[in-house]
Protein backbone atom coordinates (compact mmCIF):
# COMPACT_ATOMS: atom_id res chain seq x y z
CA UNK A 1 0.00 0.00 0.00
CA UNK A 2 2.66 2.60 0.80
CA UNK A 3 4.25 1.87 -2.54
CA UNK A 4 0.96 2.45 -4.28
CA UNK A 5 0.55 5.68 -2.39
CA UNK A 6 4.04 6.63 -3.60
CA UNK A 7 3.13 5.76 -7.16
CA UNK A 8 0.03 7.93 -6.83
CA UNK A 9 1.98 10.77 -5.30
CA UNK A 10 4.77 10.75 -7.87
CA UNK A 11 2.77 9.91 -10.96
CA UNK A 12 -0.91 10.56 -10.88
CA UNK A 13 -1.28 13.76 -8.89
CA UNK A 14 1.61 15.43 -10.75
CA UNK A 15 0.07 14.60 -14.10
CA UNK A 16 -3.12 16.41 -13.11
CA UNK A 17 -1.07 19.32 -11.81
CA UNK A 18 0.85 19.48 -15.09
CA UNK A 19 -2.38 19.42 -17.06
CA UNK A 20 -3.49 22.43 -15.03
CA UNK A 21 -0.17 24.19 -15.67
CA UNK A 22 -0.49 23.57 -19.41
CA UNK A 23 -3.41 26.04 -19.36
CA UNK A 24 -1.40 28.69 -17.56
CA UNK A 25 1.53 31.00 -18.15
CA UNK A 26 4.20 30.09 -15.60
CA UNK A 27 7.89 30.96 -15.68
CA UNK A 28 9.03 28.11 -13.35
CA UNK A 29 11.09 30.68 -11.46
CA UNK A 30 8.25 32.43 -9.64
CA UNK A 31 5.98 30.54 -7.20
CA UNK A 32 3.32 28.44 -8.89
CA UNK A 33 0.39 30.49 -7.55
CA UNK A 34 1.67 33.64 -9.28
CA UNK A 35 1.04 32.06 -12.68
CA UNK A 36 -1.78 33.46 -14.80
CA UNK A 37 -4.45 31.43 -16.59
CA UNK A 38 -4.24 31.63 -20.39
CA UNK A 39 -6.95 29.15 -21.33
CA UNK A 40 -5.90 27.14 -24.37
CA UNK A 41 -3.33 29.81 -25.28
CA UNK A 42 -0.33 27.49 -24.98
CA UNK A 43 -1.93 24.92 -27.26
CA UNK A 44 -2.97 27.60 -29.76
CA UNK A 45 0.58 28.99 -29.90
CA UNK A 46 1.86 25.53 -30.79
CA UNK A 47 -0.81 24.43 -33.23
CA UNK A 48 -2.65 27.42 -34.67
CA UNK A 49 -1.03 30.85 -34.23
CA UNK A 50 1.77 31.33 -36.70
CA UNK A 51 5.05 32.38 -35.20
CA UNK A 52 8.39 31.03 -34.06
CA UNK A 53 6.77 28.78 -31.44
CA UNK A 54 4.59 27.07 -34.02
CA UNK A 55 7.38 26.78 -36.58
CA UNK A 56 9.73 25.21 -34.03
CA UNK A 57 7.04 22.76 -32.97
CA UNK A 58 6.35 21.86 -36.61
CA UNK A 59 10.08 21.37 -37.18
CA UNK A 60 10.31 19.10 -34.14
CA UNK A 61 7.39 16.99 -35.38
CA UNK A 62 8.90 16.71 -38.84
CA UNK A 63 12.33 15.74 -37.48
CA UNK A 64 10.95 13.16 -35.10
CA UNK A 65 8.64 11.69 -37.73
CA UNK A 66 11.58 10.98 -40.05
CA UNK A 67 13.49 9.64 -37.06
CA UNK A 68 10.67 7.18 -36.26
CA UNK A 69 10.27 6.15 -39.91
CA UNK A 70 13.98 5.44 -40.17
CA UNK A 71 14.76 3.88 -36.81
CA UNK A 72 11.75 1.63 -36.13
CA UNK A 73 11.90 -0.48 -39.33
CA UNK A 74 15.69 -0.69 -39.21
CA UNK A 75 15.91 -1.79 -35.58
CA UNK A 76 13.07 -4.30 -36.03
CA UNK A 77 14.46 -5.94 -39.18
CA UNK A 78 18.03 -5.98 -37.89
CA UNK A 79 17.13 -7.42 -34.49
CA UNK A 80 14.94 -10.09 -36.10
CA UNK A 81 17.73 -11.01 -38.51
CA UNK A 82 20.29 -11.34 -35.71
CA UNK A 83 17.87 -13.33 -33.55
CA UNK A 84 17.09 -15.78 -36.37
CA UNK A 85 20.78 -16.31 -37.14
CA UNK A 86 21.63 -16.73 -33.43
CA UNK A 87 18.77 -19.19 -33.01
CA UNK A 88 20.13 -21.49 -35.73
CA UNK A 89 21.36 -24.79 -34.36
CA UNK A 90 24.40 -24.95 -36.61
CA UNK A 91 26.43 -22.22 -34.99
CA UNK A 92 28.72 -22.13 -31.94
CA UNK A 93 29.81 -19.30 -29.67
CA UNK A 94 26.30 -17.92 -29.47
CA UNK A 95 26.71 -16.66 -25.90
CA UNK A 96 29.59 -14.42 -26.97
CA UNK A 97 27.72 -12.97 -29.92
CA UNK A 98 24.54 -12.45 -27.94
CA UNK A 99 26.46 -10.62 -25.23
CA UNK A 100 28.31 -8.38 -27.66
CA UNK A 101 25.15 -7.47 -29.57
CA UNK A 102 23.33 -6.63 -26.37
CA UNK A 103 26.17 -4.74 -24.69
CA UNK A 104 25.53 -1.29 -26.25
CA UNK A 105 21.96 -1.43 -24.93
CA UNK A 106 22.99 -1.43 -21.27
CA UNK A 107 25.41 1.49 -21.44
CA UNK A 108 24.79 5.13 -20.56
CA UNK A 109 23.08 7.09 -23.32
CA UNK A 110 25.33 10.11 -22.76
CA UNK A 111 28.51 8.01 -22.83
CA UNK A 112 27.63 6.29 -26.12
CA UNK A 113 26.46 9.60 -27.58
CA UNK A 114 29.96 10.98 -26.92
CA UNK A 115 31.48 7.89 -28.51
CA UNK A 116 29.41 8.62 -31.60
CA UNK A 117 30.33 12.31 -31.57
CA UNK A 118 33.91 11.06 -31.75
CA UNK A 119 33.20 8.51 -34.50
CA UNK A 120 31.36 11.11 -36.60
CA UNK A 121 33.83 13.95 -35.93
CA UNK A 122 35.37 15.62 -39.00
CA UNK A 123 38.57 13.56 -38.84
CA UNK A 124 36.86 10.60 -37.19
CA UNK A 125 36.46 6.96 -38.12
CA UNK A 126 33.37 7.35 -40.28
CA UNK A 127 34.97 9.93 -42.53
CA UNK A 128 38.24 7.99 -42.69
CA UNK A 129 36.41 4.81 -43.73
CA UNK A 130 34.22 6.60 -46.25
CA UNK A 131 37.13 8.32 -47.97
CA UNK A 132 39.03 5.01 -48.04
CA UNK A 133 36.08 3.16 -49.61
CA UNK A 134 34.90 5.91 -51.91
CA UNK A 135 37.90 8.00 -52.95
CA UNK A 136 37.00 11.51 -53.94
CA UNK A 137 34.06 11.84 -51.56
CA UNK A 138 34.20 15.15 -49.78
CA UNK A 139 34.51 14.71 -46.02
CA UNK A 140 31.37 15.78 -44.20
CA UNK A 141 31.11 17.49 -40.86
CA UNK A 142 28.25 15.11 -40.04
CA UNK A 143 26.81 16.78 -36.98
CA UNK A 144 26.92 20.21 -38.63
CA UNK A 145 25.14 19.24 -41.83
CA UNK A 146 21.53 20.47 -41.95
CA UNK A 147 20.63 19.34 -45.49
CA UNK A 148 17.82 16.79 -45.58
CA UNK A 149 18.45 13.41 -47.22
CA UNK A 150 15.42 13.67 -49.50
CA UNK A 151 16.45 17.20 -50.54
CA UNK A 152 19.96 15.92 -51.28
CA UNK A 153 18.65 13.09 -53.46
CA UNK A 154 16.26 15.45 -55.26
CA UNK A 155 19.23 17.72 -55.83
CA UNK A 156 21.00 14.91 -57.73
CA UNK A 157 18.07 14.93 -60.14
CA UNK A 158 18.28 18.65 -60.58
CA UNK A 159 15.47 19.60 -58.21
CA UNK A 160 17.44 21.97 -56.08
CA UNK A 161 14.71 24.26 -54.82
CA UNK A 162 11.01 24.23 -54.18
CA UNK A 163 8.63 24.08 -57.13
CA UNK A 164 6.06 26.86 -56.81
CA UNK A 165 3.21 24.76 -55.47
CA UNK A 166 5.41 23.46 -52.64
CA UNK A 167 5.74 26.93 -51.18
CA UNK A 168 2.41 26.40 -49.43
CA UNK A 169 2.60 26.85 -45.70
CA UNK A 170 1.53 24.12 -43.26
CA UNK A 171 1.97 24.98 -39.57
CA UNK A 172 4.62 27.56 -40.39
CA UNK A 173 6.74 25.26 -42.55
CA UNK A 174 6.55 25.13 -46.33
CA UNK A 175 5.61 21.80 -47.91
CA UNK A 176 9.12 21.75 -49.37
CA UNK A 177 10.56 21.91 -45.84
CA UNK A 178 8.20 19.17 -44.65
CA UNK A 179 9.55 16.72 -47.26
CA UNK A 180 13.21 17.46 -46.53
CA UNK A 181 13.86 14.03 -45.01
CA UNK A 182 16.09 13.67 -41.95
CA UNK A 183 19.12 15.95 -41.99
CA UNK A 184 22.58 14.44 -42.22
CA UNK A 185 23.10 15.30 -38.54
CA UNK A 186 19.83 13.57 -37.62
CA UNK A 187 20.94 10.51 -39.58
CA UNK A 188 23.96 10.19 -37.28
CA UNK A 189 21.62 10.28 -34.27
CA UNK A 190 19.43 7.66 -35.97
CA UNK A 191 22.40 5.36 -36.56
CA UNK A 192 23.26 5.67 -32.86
CA UNK A 193 19.68 4.81 -31.90
CA UNK A 194 19.62 1.72 -34.12
CA UNK A 195 23.00 0.65 -32.77
CA UNK A 196 21.91 0.90 -29.12
CA UNK A 197 18.42 -0.61 -29.34
CA UNK A 198 18.93 -3.58 -31.67
CA UNK A 199 20.38 -5.78 -28.91
CA UNK A 200 17.38 -5.43 -26.62
CA UNK A 201 14.89 -6.24 -29.34
CA UNK A 202 17.05 -9.13 -30.49
CA UNK A 203 16.73 -10.67 -27.01
CA UNK A 204 12.94 -10.33 -27.22
CA UNK A 205 12.85 -12.00 -30.63
CA UNK A 206 15.14 -14.77 -29.33
CA UNK A 207 12.75 -15.43 -26.45
CA UNK A 208 9.88 -15.48 -28.95
CA UNK A 209 11.71 -17.87 -31.29
CA UNK A 210 12.48 -20.25 -28.45
CA UNK A 211 8.78 -20.48 -27.67
CA UNK A 212 8.05 -21.89 -31.14
CA UNK A 213 7.81 -25.69 -30.90
CA UNK A 214 10.36 -27.51 -33.05
CA UNK A 215 7.72 -29.93 -34.35
CA UNK A 216 6.17 -27.18 -36.43
CA UNK A 217 9.44 -26.47 -38.19
CA UNK A 218 9.97 -30.19 -38.77
CA UNK A 219 6.45 -30.65 -40.08
CA UNK A 220 7.04 -27.82 -42.55
CA UNK A 221 10.26 -29.51 -43.72
CA UNK A 222 8.40 -32.79 -44.20
CA UNK A 223 5.78 -30.92 -46.24
CA UNK A 224 8.58 -29.77 -48.51
CA UNK A 225 8.62 -26.08 -47.60
CA UNK A 226 11.89 -24.34 -48.46
CA UNK A 227 13.67 -22.10 -46.02
CA UNK A 228 12.08 -18.90 -47.24
CA UNK A 229 8.59 -20.40 -47.09
CA UNK A 230 9.26 -21.77 -43.60
CA UNK A 231 10.32 -18.34 -42.38
CA UNK A 232 7.48 -16.34 -43.90
CA UNK A 233 4.69 -18.94 -43.51
CA UNK A 234 5.57 -20.60 -40.20
CA UNK A 235 8.04 -18.63 -38.10
CA UNK A 236 6.93 -15.07 -38.76
CA UNK A 237 3.18 -15.62 -38.10
CA UNK A 238 4.07 -17.37 -34.83
CA UNK A 239 6.31 -14.46 -33.86
CA UNK A 240 3.43 -12.04 -34.22
CA UNK A 241 3.05 -11.25 -30.51
CA UNK A 242 6.78 -10.48 -30.22
CA UNK A 243 6.72 -8.40 -33.39
CA UNK A 244 3.79 -6.50 -31.99
CA UNK A 245 5.66 -5.83 -28.77
CA UNK A 246 8.88 -4.77 -30.51
CA UNK A 247 7.07 -2.36 -32.82
CA UNK A 248 5.08 -0.87 -29.95
CA UNK A 249 8.12 -0.39 -27.71
CA UNK A 250 10.05 0.93 -30.71
CA UNK A 251 7.40 3.53 -31.50
CA UNK A 252 7.08 4.65 -27.89
CA UNK A 253 10.86 4.87 -27.53
CA UNK A 254 11.60 6.71 -30.76
CA UNK A 255 8.94 9.37 -30.16
CA UNK A 256 10.74 10.45 -27.01
CA UNK A 257 14.34 10.68 -28.16
CA UNK A 258 16.05 13.16 -25.89
CA UNK A 259 19.39 12.20 -24.27
CA UNK A 260 21.14 11.61 -27.60
CA UNK A 261 19.92 14.90 -29.07
CA UNK A 262 20.93 16.75 -25.92
CA UNK A 263 24.45 15.32 -25.96
CA UNK A 264 25.16 15.18 -29.69
CA UNK A 265 23.54 18.21 -31.30
CA UNK A 266 21.41 20.24 -28.84
CA UNK A 267 18.72 20.43 -31.52
CA UNK A 268 21.03 21.91 -34.16
CA UNK A 269 22.23 22.36 -36.91
CA UNK A 270 19.53 24.79 -38.01
CA UNK A 271 17.04 23.06 -35.68
CA UNK A 272 17.04 19.89 -37.78
CA UNK A 273 17.47 17.62 -34.75
CA UNK A 274 14.95 19.44 -32.62
CA UNK A 275 12.39 16.92 -31.33
CA UNK A 276 9.23 17.44 -29.25
CA UNK A 277 11.02 15.94 -26.23
CA UNK A 278 13.94 18.29 -26.64
CA UNK A 279 11.52 21.17 -27.10
CA UNK A 280 9.84 20.29 -23.76
CA UNK A 281 13.21 20.63 -22.08
CA UNK A 282 14.21 23.77 -23.97
CA UNK A 283 10.94 25.63 -23.39
CA UNK A 284 10.42 24.52 -19.80
CA UNK A 285 13.91 24.51 -18.37
CA UNK A 286 15.95 26.86 -20.54
CA UNK A 287 13.32 29.38 -21.67
CA UNK A 288 11.25 29.19 -18.46
CA UNK A 289 7.97 28.67 -20.32
CA UNK A 290 6.74 25.78 -18.17
CA UNK A 291 3.11 26.08 -19.29
CA UNK A 292 4.13 25.68 -22.93
CA UNK A 293 6.43 22.75 -22.05
CA UNK A 294 3.52 21.02 -20.31
CA UNK A 295 1.31 21.60 -23.35
CA UNK A 296 3.94 20.05 -25.65
CA UNK A 297 4.18 17.08 -23.27
CA UNK A 298 0.45 16.42 -23.51
CA UNK A 299 0.39 16.77 -27.30
CA UNK A 300 3.34 14.38 -27.50
CA UNK A 301 1.57 11.89 -25.24
CA UNK A 302 -1.56 12.06 -27.41
CA UNK A 303 0.62 11.58 -30.49
CA UNK A 304 2.29 8.47 -29.04
CA UNK A 305 -1.08 6.99 -28.12
CA UNK A 306 -2.39 7.73 -31.62
CA UNK A 307 0.63 6.15 -33.30
CA UNK A 308 0.58 2.97 -31.22
CA UNK A 309 -3.17 2.70 -31.80
CA UNK A 310 -2.70 3.11 -35.54
CA UNK A 311 0.08 0.53 -35.60
CA UNK A 312 -2.13 -1.96 -33.72
CA UNK A 313 -4.91 -1.42 -36.21
CA UNK A 314 -2.65 -1.94 -39.22
CA UNK A 315 -0.94 -5.02 -37.81
CA UNK A 316 -4.21 -6.62 -36.81
CA UNK A 317 -5.49 -6.26 -40.34
CA UNK A 318 -2.42 -7.35 -42.23
CA UNK A 319 -0.94 -10.26 -40.32
CA UNK B 1 28.36 -25.38 -45.19
CA UNK B 2 27.95 -22.13 -47.12
CA UNK B 3 25.01 -21.39 -44.89
CA UNK B 4 27.14 -21.77 -41.78
CA UNK B 5 29.80 -19.55 -43.34
CA UNK B 6 27.25 -16.84 -44.13
CA UNK B 7 25.96 -17.11 -40.57
CA UNK B 8 29.41 -16.68 -39.03
CA UNK B 9 30.34 -13.85 -41.37
CA UNK B 10 27.20 -12.01 -40.38
CA UNK B 11 27.73 -12.60 -36.66
CA UNK B 12 31.39 -11.63 -36.71
CA UNK B 13 30.78 -8.45 -38.68
CA UNK B 14 28.00 -7.37 -36.35
CA UNK B 15 30.08 -8.22 -33.27
CA UNK B 16 32.72 -5.94 -34.80
CA UNK B 17 30.20 -3.14 -35.38
CA UNK B 18 28.90 -3.39 -31.83
CA UNK B 19 32.25 -3.75 -30.03
CA UNK B 20 34.77 -1.78 -32.08
CA UNK B 21 33.46 1.67 -30.99
CA UNK B 22 34.07 0.69 -27.34
CA UNK B 23 37.55 -0.70 -28.00
CA UNK B 24 38.50 2.31 -30.08
CA UNK B 25 37.23 4.69 -27.40
CA UNK B 26 39.10 2.85 -24.68
CA UNK B 27 42.29 3.06 -26.77
CA UNK B 28 41.69 6.72 -27.51
CA UNK B 29 41.68 7.57 -23.80
CA UNK B 30 45.38 6.57 -23.78
CA UNK B 31 46.30 8.62 -26.83
CA UNK B 32 47.51 12.22 -26.93
CA UNK B 33 45.36 14.73 -28.79
CA UNK B 34 47.92 14.84 -31.60
CA UNK B 35 47.81 11.08 -31.94
CA UNK B 36 44.00 11.07 -32.04
CA UNK B 37 44.13 13.47 -34.97
CA UNK B 38 46.85 11.49 -36.75
CA UNK B 39 45.53 7.95 -36.13
CA UNK B 40 41.80 8.14 -35.34
CA UNK B 41 41.03 4.55 -36.38
CA UNK B 42 43.76 2.55 -34.64
CA UNK B 43 42.27 0.60 -31.68
CA UNK B 44 45.46 0.80 -29.59
CA UNK B 45 47.68 3.73 -28.56
CA UNK B 46 51.10 4.01 -30.23
CA UNK B 47 52.53 6.25 -27.55
CA UNK B 48 50.42 5.66 -24.41
CA UNK B 49 49.73 8.73 -22.34
CA UNK B 50 47.80 8.80 -19.07
CA UNK B 51 46.99 12.51 -19.38
CA UNK B 52 43.26 12.02 -20.02
CA UNK B 53 42.81 9.68 -17.05
CA UNK B 54 44.81 11.99 -14.76
CA UNK B 55 42.59 14.81 -15.90
CA UNK B 56 39.46 12.84 -15.11
CA UNK B 57 40.50 11.14 -11.90
CA UNK B 58 42.66 13.85 -10.29
CA UNK B 59 41.81 17.24 -11.75
CA UNK B 60 38.04 17.00 -12.09
CA UNK B 61 34.89 16.34 -10.08
CA UNK B 62 34.48 12.88 -11.58
CA UNK B 63 35.35 11.11 -8.30
CA UNK B 64 32.63 13.14 -6.54
CA UNK B 65 30.12 12.37 -9.33
CA UNK B 66 31.00 8.67 -9.06
CA UNK B 67 30.26 8.72 -5.32
CA UNK B 68 26.95 10.49 -6.01
CA UNK B 69 26.04 7.96 -8.68
CA UNK B 70 26.83 5.02 -6.41
CA UNK B 71 24.84 6.53 -3.53
CA UNK B 72 21.79 7.32 -5.65
CA UNK B 73 21.87 3.96 -7.44
CA UNK B 74 22.17 1.92 -4.23
CA UNK B 75 19.49 3.88 -2.35
CA UNK B 76 17.02 3.89 -5.25
CA UNK B 77 17.55 0.19 -5.93
CA UNK B 78 17.04 -0.81 -2.28
CA UNK B 79 13.91 1.31 -2.00
CA UNK B 80 12.60 -0.06 -5.26
CA UNK B 81 13.16 -3.67 -4.22
CA UNK B 82 11.30 -3.09 -0.97
CA UNK B 83 8.43 -0.94 -2.23
CA UNK B 84 7.85 -2.75 -5.54
CA UNK B 85 7.73 -6.16 -3.89
CA UNK B 86 5.45 -4.87 -1.14
CA UNK B 87 3.10 -3.40 -3.73
CA UNK B 88 3.37 -6.49 -5.92
CA UNK B 89 2.57 -8.74 -2.97
CA UNK B 90 -0.37 -6.60 -2.02
CA UNK B 91 -1.73 -6.67 -5.57
CA UNK B 92 -1.13 -10.38 -6.06
CA UNK B 93 -2.14 -11.84 -2.74
CA UNK B 94 -4.16 -9.53 -0.52
CA UNK B 95 -7.84 -8.99 -1.07
CA UNK B 96 -8.85 -5.39 -0.81
CA UNK B 97 -11.40 -3.26 -2.53
CA UNK B 98 -10.29 -1.60 -5.72
CA UNK B 99 -7.42 -3.98 -6.34
CA UNK B 100 -8.42 -4.52 -9.97
CA UNK B 101 -8.60 -0.84 -10.91
CA UNK B 102 -5.30 -0.14 -9.15
CA UNK B 103 -3.58 -2.89 -11.11
CA UNK B 104 -5.04 -1.48 -14.33
CA UNK B 105 -3.74 1.92 -13.29
CA UNK B 106 -0.23 0.51 -12.77
CA UNK B 107 -0.39 -0.90 -16.29
CA UNK B 108 -1.56 2.45 -17.60
CA UNK B 109 1.33 4.26 -15.96
CA UNK B 110 3.74 1.96 -17.82
CA UNK B 111 2.63 3.64 -21.01
CA UNK B 112 3.37 7.22 -19.93
CA UNK B 113 6.71 8.25 -21.40
CA UNK B 114 9.32 9.59 -18.93
CA UNK B 115 9.78 12.78 -20.94
CA UNK B 116 6.08 13.53 -20.49
CA UNK B 117 6.56 13.05 -16.74
CA UNK B 118 9.40 15.57 -16.66
CA UNK B 119 7.20 18.60 -16.09
CA UNK B 120 4.94 16.91 -13.47
CA UNK B 121 7.97 15.57 -11.59
CA UNK B 122 9.60 18.96 -11.57
CA UNK B 123 6.40 20.53 -10.25
CA UNK B 124 6.05 18.09 -7.36
CA UNK B 125 9.71 18.23 -6.38
CA UNK B 126 9.62 22.01 -6.49
CA UNK B 127 6.48 22.22 -4.36
CA UNK B 128 8.01 19.78 -1.85
CA UNK B 129 11.26 21.76 -1.76
CA UNK B 130 13.26 18.77 -2.97
CA UNK B 131 15.01 20.40 -5.93
CA UNK B 132 18.79 20.28 -5.58
CA UNK B 133 18.78 17.53 -2.96
CA UNK B 134 19.68 13.84 -2.77
CA UNK B 135 16.05 13.08 -1.91
CA UNK B 136 14.97 14.70 -5.20
CA UNK B 137 17.34 12.39 -7.08
CA UNK B 138 16.25 9.23 -5.28
CA UNK B 139 12.54 9.46 -4.41
CA UNK B 140 11.13 9.73 -7.97
CA UNK B 141 13.07 6.53 -8.79
CA UNK B 142 12.05 4.68 -5.61
CA UNK B 143 8.92 3.10 -7.07
CA UNK B 144 8.39 2.09 -10.65
CA UNK B 145 5.48 0.54 -12.47
CA UNK B 146 7.54 -2.05 -14.37
CA UNK B 147 8.94 -3.35 -11.09
CA UNK B 148 5.52 -3.57 -9.46
CA UNK B 149 4.27 -5.43 -12.50
CA UNK B 150 7.16 -7.93 -12.44
CA UNK B 151 6.73 -8.59 -8.71
CA UNK B 152 2.95 -8.97 -8.99
CA UNK B 153 3.43 -11.55 -11.73
CA UNK B 154 6.02 -13.31 -9.64
CA UNK B 155 3.97 -13.51 -6.45
CA UNK B 156 0.96 -14.75 -8.41
CA UNK B 157 3.07 -17.71 -9.51
CA UNK B 158 3.99 -18.83 -5.96
CA UNK B 159 1.98 -21.59 -4.21
CA UNK B 160 -0.60 -20.40 -1.68
CA UNK B 161 -0.06 -23.26 0.82
CA UNK B 162 3.08 -21.81 2.40
CA UNK B 163 1.35 -18.57 3.07
CA UNK B 164 -1.59 -20.31 4.68
CA UNK B 165 0.75 -22.36 6.86
CA UNK B 166 2.43 -19.16 8.05
CA UNK B 167 -0.94 -17.59 8.80
CA UNK B 168 -1.98 -20.62 10.85
CA UNK B 169 1.28 -20.37 12.78
CA UNK B 170 0.14 -16.90 13.78
CA UNK B 171 2.30 -14.71 11.51
CA UNK B 172 0.82 -11.31 10.56
CA UNK B 173 0.59 -10.02 7.02
CA UNK B 174 3.90 -8.19 7.05
CA UNK B 175 5.65 -11.07 8.82
CA UNK B 176 4.33 -13.53 6.22
CA UNK B 177 5.48 -11.25 3.44
CA UNK B 178 8.93 -10.58 4.91
CA UNK B 179 9.93 -14.02 6.22
CA UNK B 180 8.07 -16.42 3.97
CA UNK B 181 7.21 -14.89 0.61
CA UNK B 182 10.12 -12.52 0.02
CA UNK B 183 12.83 -15.22 0.29
CA UNK B 184 10.87 -17.27 -2.25
CA UNK B 185 10.77 -14.34 -4.61
CA UNK B 186 14.55 -14.14 -4.88
CA UNK B 187 14.77 -14.73 -8.67
CA UNK B 188 12.26 -11.96 -9.26
CA UNK B 189 14.16 -9.68 -6.90
CA UNK B 190 17.45 -10.29 -8.71
CA UNK B 191 15.84 -9.40 -12.05
CA UNK B 192 14.35 -6.29 -10.53
CA UNK B 193 17.62 -5.28 -8.86
CA UNK B 194 19.46 -5.49 -12.16
CA UNK B 195 16.87 -3.54 -14.12
CA UNK B 196 16.85 -0.92 -11.41
CA UNK B 197 20.64 -0.72 -11.11
CA UNK B 198 21.02 -0.26 -14.85
CA UNK B 199 18.20 2.26 -15.12
CA UNK B 200 19.29 4.38 -12.17
CA UNK B 201 22.98 4.35 -13.01
CA UNK B 202 22.28 5.61 -16.54
CA UNK B 203 19.48 8.03 -15.56
CA UNK B 204 20.07 11.39 -17.18
CA UNK B 205 16.78 13.25 -17.38
CA UNK B 206 16.12 13.38 -13.63
CA UNK B 207 19.50 14.85 -12.60
CA UNK B 208 19.16 17.29 -15.49
CA UNK B 209 15.96 18.77 -14.12
CA UNK B 210 16.60 18.31 -10.40
CA UNK B 211 20.26 19.11 -9.64
CA UNK B 212 21.40 21.10 -12.67
CA UNK B 213 22.21 24.06 -10.43
CA UNK B 214 24.15 22.06 -7.79
CA UNK B 215 27.42 20.68 -9.17
CA UNK B 216 28.14 18.93 -5.85
CA UNK B 217 25.10 16.67 -6.48
CA UNK B 218 25.78 15.81 -10.13
CA UNK B 219 25.79 12.14 -11.09
CA UNK B 220 28.16 10.55 -13.62
CA UNK B 221 25.95 10.79 -16.73
CA UNK B 222 25.04 14.39 -15.99
CA UNK B 223 28.56 15.48 -15.03
CA UNK B 224 29.82 13.73 -18.17
CA UNK B 225 27.33 15.61 -20.35
CA UNK B 226 28.86 18.93 -19.30
CA UNK B 227 32.18 17.97 -20.94
CA UNK B 228 31.06 18.40 -24.52
CA UNK B 229 27.42 19.05 -25.02
CA UNK B 230 26.09 19.52 -28.54
CA UNK B 231 28.95 18.02 -30.52
CA UNK B 232 28.37 19.90 -33.79
CA UNK B 233 31.67 20.69 -35.42
CA UNK B 234 33.64 19.21 -32.63
CA UNK B 235 37.15 20.04 -33.83
CA UNK B 236 37.90 21.60 -30.49
CA UNK B 237 36.78 18.75 -28.24
CA UNK B 238 39.34 17.05 -26.05
CA UNK B 239 38.32 13.57 -27.18
CA UNK B 240 40.66 11.56 -24.91
CA UNK B 241 39.18 13.32 -21.85
CA UNK B 242 35.56 13.08 -23.09
CA UNK B 243 35.98 9.40 -23.82
CA UNK B 244 37.77 8.70 -20.52
CA UNK B 245 34.72 10.17 -18.80
CA UNK B 246 32.45 8.01 -20.96
CA UNK B 247 34.48 4.93 -20.15
CA UNK B 248 34.34 5.70 -16.42
CA UNK B 249 30.55 5.84 -16.76
CA UNK B 250 30.35 2.63 -18.78
CA UNK B 251 32.91 0.38 -17.06
CA UNK B 252 31.21 -0.20 -13.66
CA UNK B 253 28.02 -1.25 -15.41
CA UNK B 254 29.99 -3.34 -17.92
CA UNK B 255 31.52 -5.32 -15.04
CA UNK B 256 28.11 -5.93 -13.48
CA UNK B 257 26.79 -6.85 -16.92
CA UNK B 258 29.49 -9.40 -17.68
CA UNK B 259 29.23 -11.04 -14.25
CA UNK B 260 25.42 -11.20 -14.23
CA UNK B 261 24.65 -11.36 -17.94
CA UNK B 262 22.18 -14.25 -17.80
CA UNK B 263 20.03 -12.19 -15.40
CA UNK B 264 20.17 -9.20 -17.74
CA UNK B 265 18.63 -11.27 -20.54
CA UNK B 266 15.92 -12.42 -18.16
CA UNK B 267 15.24 -8.83 -17.13
CA UNK B 268 14.64 -7.78 -20.72
CA UNK B 269 12.20 -10.60 -21.30
CA UNK B 270 10.45 -10.03 -17.96
CA UNK B 271 10.22 -6.32 -18.63
CA UNK B 272 8.93 -7.07 -22.11
CA UNK B 273 6.03 -9.24 -20.95
CA UNK B 274 4.35 -6.08 -19.79
CA UNK B 275 3.25 -5.31 -23.36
Amino acid sequence: MPALAGLGLFLFAPILLALWVSFRDWSALAPLDTSTPVGTGNYQDLLIHSGIVQTDFARSLRNNLYYVLGVVPAQTVLSLLLAVVLNSKLLRGKAFFRTSFYFPSVTSSIAVAFIFVFLFSPSGVVNVLLSALLPGVVETVWLNEADGLIHIVLGWFGVGSAPGWMGADVMGLTLWDWVSGPSVAMSAVMILAIWTTTGTFMLMFLAGLQNIPEELEEAAIVDGANRRQRFFRVTLPLLRPTLFLVLTLGLIGTWQVFDQVYAMTSGGPQKTTLTPSYLIYREGFENSAMGRAAAIAFILFALILAFTGLQRLILRRNL
Amino acid sequence: MTRRLTGYTLLVSFAFIFLYPFLLSLATTWKSRAEVAAHPVLPWPLDPSSRAWENILVHSDFPLWTINSVTVTVLATLLRLFLDSLAGYSLARLNWRGRGPVFAFVLGVLAVPPIVLTVPRFLVLKEMGLLNSYAGLVLPLAVDAVGIFIMTQFFQGLPAELEEAARIDGAGIFRTFWSVMLPLARPGLITLAILSFQGTWNEFLLPLIVVRASPQLWTLPFGLSTLGRGGAGGQTFDYPVMLAGSMLTIIPLAIVFIVLQRFFARGVVAGAVKG
